[in-house]
């Protein structure tokens, strides 16, 4: 056991998955169980939004009560901030007890951890609340085109929705042209996130499929595709909505729940969120006006799903598959995709509930503003992460670094 | 018992004292020093956790190609400048115009509550009051302006960063003021006014030719401090600096952030040229001081009295304090509000209606993280006080001061740039083994607290008179007593301020806590910056004011316990 230890970091600089080794197997749940009792898991998650840490304290209490787990809520402004500190760690030979026992993650912060070692795991699909999983219906098993290979549990999906104020704007519109005429009627009225923020980037990734004619090319990485000639058409857009942006384009809103205070502040009509429940929950907790509605465009918006991974070092991986597995039961996905608590879809796949459960999920009251799932129509799978990478560096060039 | 009673002890204790100031430095330099070696080896091309071995300058290069550098320097050195310019003018123009007036006692108690406000609550309380939908356009719209909706004006995030000044500007004049009150105690201001009027000097000219050189050598440190910190400052600036560019420091941390881990090496060389800008602006400042003290010297000796000056430049002083003061009070009052407001669109004046729905589902993060909070603050404080103390006092035993050189190095966690060394500390701290955790945030607050008591500290204290130390010494009393029973209770007033503002520095840390703490250490700060990267203003206003009244208490306390066991030593008020 203890050369097995000393040759862990050996075999993490060999980008070999060794993590598994040392560890309770995911398939045995009950060593797994066992051995999380009296464990604490830190679970280092995006806290700004009073409704996701509302939810996760539940986790907590509901862990704690069946499982004797622990759930501390190590509330970040950047995921990349628990990635840097894993990295920091095995930087620092510190392979075990790491600061961090669980990410919210997906995207370029999971592309970057998996490649680089830092994750435990196979594990998600040996969870036995995976059985419910909609392996099928939904993209749990890819993210951002990176296959997931059991390094992540999924929890919750979104989808992109353009939130509107009924008060201010007549009709929803159909396509992102659709968008640029009404901005340039409406001047002031529209901004989106900052990118390289999340939203922001998202509402780029989305103009971008809406434009281009080959959504193929976006599916592999930006090395190889044209990425002149594949973005032209969104720079062309933007350079012409930019100058009737909101303070036309001289500043945007930092994050997603600025832009929605901005909306609360009636400075704009027009915004972009990725959860079709966002609206609604914010209308229950008096952050938007309950005249705000939400639209998809016609031929669909980009959805992917959140995850959460475990650090190779962590002290607690028992405890954190224990709520890894928590978060994808029925109870857990019925409370999150209630819009009076979070209003996150769902991973589940509704076939492979029991008849109660199913019935919980379609009584659920989804809020007046939020979409029903035949509405939300297609979902868009996510470019390839390098895309994301690649235009919000060239956004940042052209419009974040001054004229 | 005396000195002389005690034979070898004494020369134990004279190595002790002797000790005590290197033991201080090694505390204060050692963390900056480690730091910075992991800031310039990456930003040299050095990463090996990057998989980048390779020194170059390749860092440097694609820095000053990005196209926002420029901008981004320009709005470091301006708003730095500007923010400190401002801050000191206004409060000279406060000193000398209303010094010992019943307003100037008005503003001095408000000192309290406006150092109470951490600066990124400041922050969001005065961009909700001066933007287009803010509270000072709600109260006048529509019937006033017309404004069925708010106008589409750039008043927040400017690209000039004049809101950005502004708000910095708001928390540096209490902090000024604060440290040329302490300092204002042993000037003999008030002698030297009564010089300067009896021989006809106006009020203004003759505080600024009698008095201001004294207390500016003085508060001279803090001047620079406040330069230093407003040109690298990072979270007033995320939420009242512009975006496109931002400031130099904010681009700083979002590089550090990036996902991609090579960025990190742009980040590094970014650091250290902001660390050389804030070189660069430090020297340009000493320059302007040589300048200023040429001029002025000249202007003195010319015997101008005056007079007329006192009728701008009252009036001038007393609005701009009352207005900067205004600004922090209006902005805690916005968020106060939104703490307890249901929905609150625009134009309403007011929520359309109140609910104690945000305290209740706060309240015990609010009440466990202020635990912590307080714990580590006493802590840090009580540290830092022992060793300021400790060092004073070895200085007049020995007779030996710091050097200038000495003083610098415990002022270079303050003048070096935050996002310059903390990383780089944070890595020290994995690799020495200290797992992270309590222990670890509260040496790191030491680092940043110490400086500032430090700074609060040292001038009252080597301007205490002497001759009561050569009187008391004389009659057979041992130093140590002196220095109980006579030097800290008749220094009470400056220990209490820096307690208080030991306190106010060590609640207000972000960076560190989060770097040293490996974010398993929730106080207040973290809790609140957390919060506000969402923008949600209920919970910026639950935390705002909970940080708010932490601080108030030891604020009030430093200002009123020495007028309550002051209030029959009338030569101890200053």
């Amino acid at each position: 056991m203890k050369s097995l230890l000393t040759a862990l970091p050996l075999l993490a600089t060999l980008g070999l998955p060794m993590a598994a080794i040392a560890d309770t197997d995911p398939a045995d749940w009950d060593a797994v169980t066992s051995a999380a009792k009296g464990q604490t898991v830190y679970w280092h998650a995006w806290g700004g939004s009073t409704a996701t840490n509302d939810f996760i304290a539940w986790v907590g209490d509901r862990v704690s009560q069946d499982y004797g787990v622990t759930l501390e809520h190590v509330k970040l402004t950047d995921t990349a901030d628990a990635v840097t500190r894993v990295l920091t760690e095995k930087q620092a030979g510190q392979d075990d007890d790491s600061a961090v026992d669980m990410i919210w993650i997906n995207g370029a912060n999971f592309a970057s951890m998996k490649e680089a070692g830092l994750l435990f795991g196979p594990f998600a699909e040996d969870l036995p609340n995976w059985q419910y999983v909609d392996v099928d219906g939904k993209t749990v098993q890819t993210d951002f085109t990176v296959p997931v290979e059991g390094y992540e549990s999924p929890w919750a999906m979104a989808q992109v929705v353009f939130m509107y104020d009924t008060a201010d704007m007549d009709a929803t519109l159909p396509t992102a042209e659709a968008m640029l005429e009404w901005a340039q009627a409406n001047p002031g009225r529209f901004t989106y996130p900052q990118p390289p923020d999340f939203l922001g980037a998202t509402f780029l990734k989305q103009v971008l499929i809406e434009l281009t004619d080959d959504n193929d090319v976006l599916s592999k990485p930006v090395d190889e595709a044209d990425f002149v000639a594949v973005t032209a058409p969104l720079w062309n857009y933007l350079d012409a909505l930019t100058p009737v942006l909101w303070r036309q384009g001289q500043a945007y809103p930092a994050t997603g729940p600025a832009q929605l205070q901005l909306m609360a502040d009636n400075e704009i009509d027009l915004a972009i969120s990725f959860s079709p429940g966002e609206a609604s929950t914010a209308i229950a907790n008096n952050q938007l006006p309950d005249t705000v509605r939400t639209f998809v465009l016609e031929a669909g918006t980009l959805g992917n799903a959140s995850f959460v991974a475990v650090p190779y070092n962590s002290g607690s991986k028992e405890g954190a598959m224990v709520v890894a597995n928590f978060l994808m039961s029925p109870e857990a996905q019925l409370r999150a995709q209630d819009p009076s608590i979070l209003g996150y879809g769902t991973v589940l796949d509704m076939a492979k509930l029991s008849e109660d459960e199913r019935n919980a999920f379609a009584n659920l009251d989804l809020g007046i503003a939020t979409l029903s799932p035949a509405e939300l129509g297609t979902v868009q799978p996510e470019p390839h992460g390098s895309w994301m990478t690649r235009i919000t560096q060239e956004w940042t060039e052209r419009y974040g670094a001054g004229q | 018992m005396t000195d002389r009673a005690v034979g070898r002890p004494a020369k134990a204790a004279r190595s002790f004292w002797g000790a005590l100031p290197l033991l201080t430095l090694i505390i204060m330099i050692g963390p900056v020093l480690a730091g910075l070696l992991g800031t310039v080896l990456p930003a040299f091309g050095y990463l090996p956790a990057a998989g980048l071995g390779a020194f170059s300058i390749a860092p440097f290069t694609e820095l000053f190609a990005w196209k926002g550098i420029w901008a981004a320097t320009r709005l470091s050195v301006t708003t730095g400048f500007a923010a400190t310019l401002l801050s000191l003018a206004i409060v000279t123009l406060l000193m000398a115009g209303w010094s010992g007036t019943r307003a100037f006692r008005w503003l001095e108690t408000l000192l309290s509550p406006l150092l109470s406000v951490p600066h990124a609550a400041t922050a969001f309380g005065i961009a909700f009051l001066i933007a287009p939908s803010g509270w000072i356009a709600r109260m006048i719209s529509p019937w006033l302006t017309g404004w069925e909706r708010p106008p589409d004006v750039l008043i927040t995030q400017d690209p000039l960063g004049i809101a950005l000044t502004l708000g910095l500007v708001t928390k540096e004049v209490p902090f000024l003021l604060l440290m040329a009150l302490a300092a204002k105690g042993q000037s003999a201001s008030a002698q030297r006014m009564r010089v300067a009027q009896s021989l006809g000097y106006g009020r203004v000219s003759g505080w600024l030719k009698s008095v201001f050189p004294v207390i500016y050598a003085q508060i001279r440190l803090p001047v620079l401090v406040v330069l230093a910190y407003s040109m690298s400052v990072v979270d007033v600036a995320m939420i009242l600096g512009p975006t496109t560019p931002p400031p130099l420091s904010v681009q700083v941390v979002k590089w550090m952030s990036d996902p991609d881990r090579s960025k990190r090496l742009i980040a590094s060389a970014a650091a250290l040229w902001q660390l050389a800008l804030v070189i660069a602006a430090l020297g340009v400042w000493w320059l302007g001081e040589r300048i200023v003290a040429r001029i002025g010297l000249d202007w003195v000796e010319r015997g101008a009295r005056n007079k007329m000056w006192d009728k701008t430049a009252r009036p001038l002083g007393l609005t701009l304090g009352t207005a900067s003061a205004l600004s922090v009070l209006l902005g805690l009052l916005c968020l106060t509000i939104w703490s307890v407001a249901g929905f609150w669109g625009y134009p309403d004046a007011l929520p359309q209606s109140l609910t104690t729905k945000n305290w209740a589902r706060r309240w015990p993060d609010i009440s466990d993280s202020l635990i912590t909070t307080f714990q580590i603050a006493a802590l840090s404080v009580v540290v830092a006080l022992a060793l300021v103390i400790g060092c004073l006092e070895a200085e007049h035993r020995t007779g030996r001061s710091l050097s200038q050189k000495g003083l610098w190095l415990i002022y270079a966690p303050l003048l070096v740039p935050q996002i310059a060394f903390l990383p780089g500390v944070q890595t020290g701290l994995i690799m020495a083994g200290a797992t992270s955790g309590f222990w670890p945030v509260a040496l790191m607050h030491v680092v940043f607290v110490l400086p500032y008591v430090f700074l609060s500290l040292t001038d009252p204290w080597r301007n205490w008179d002497g001759r009561i130390d050569t009187i008391a010494r004389s009659l057979g009393t041992s130093p140590t007593r002196v220095l109980l029973t006579l030097r800290l209770p008749m220094l009470l007033r400056p220990i209490l301020t820096a307690t208080a503002v030991g306190f106010a520095v060590s609640v207000g840390q972000y960076l560190p806590t989060l770097l040293a703490g490996g974010g398993r250490v929730a106080t207040l700060t973290t809790e609140a910056v957390a919060l506000s990267s969402g923008g949600d203003r209920r919970a910026i206003g639950a935390f705002g004011v909970a940080q708010t009244l932490t601080l108030i208490a030891p604020f009030a306390i430093a200002t009123l316990l020495p007028y309550w066991l002051w209030r029959n030593r009338k030569g101890l008020h200053g």
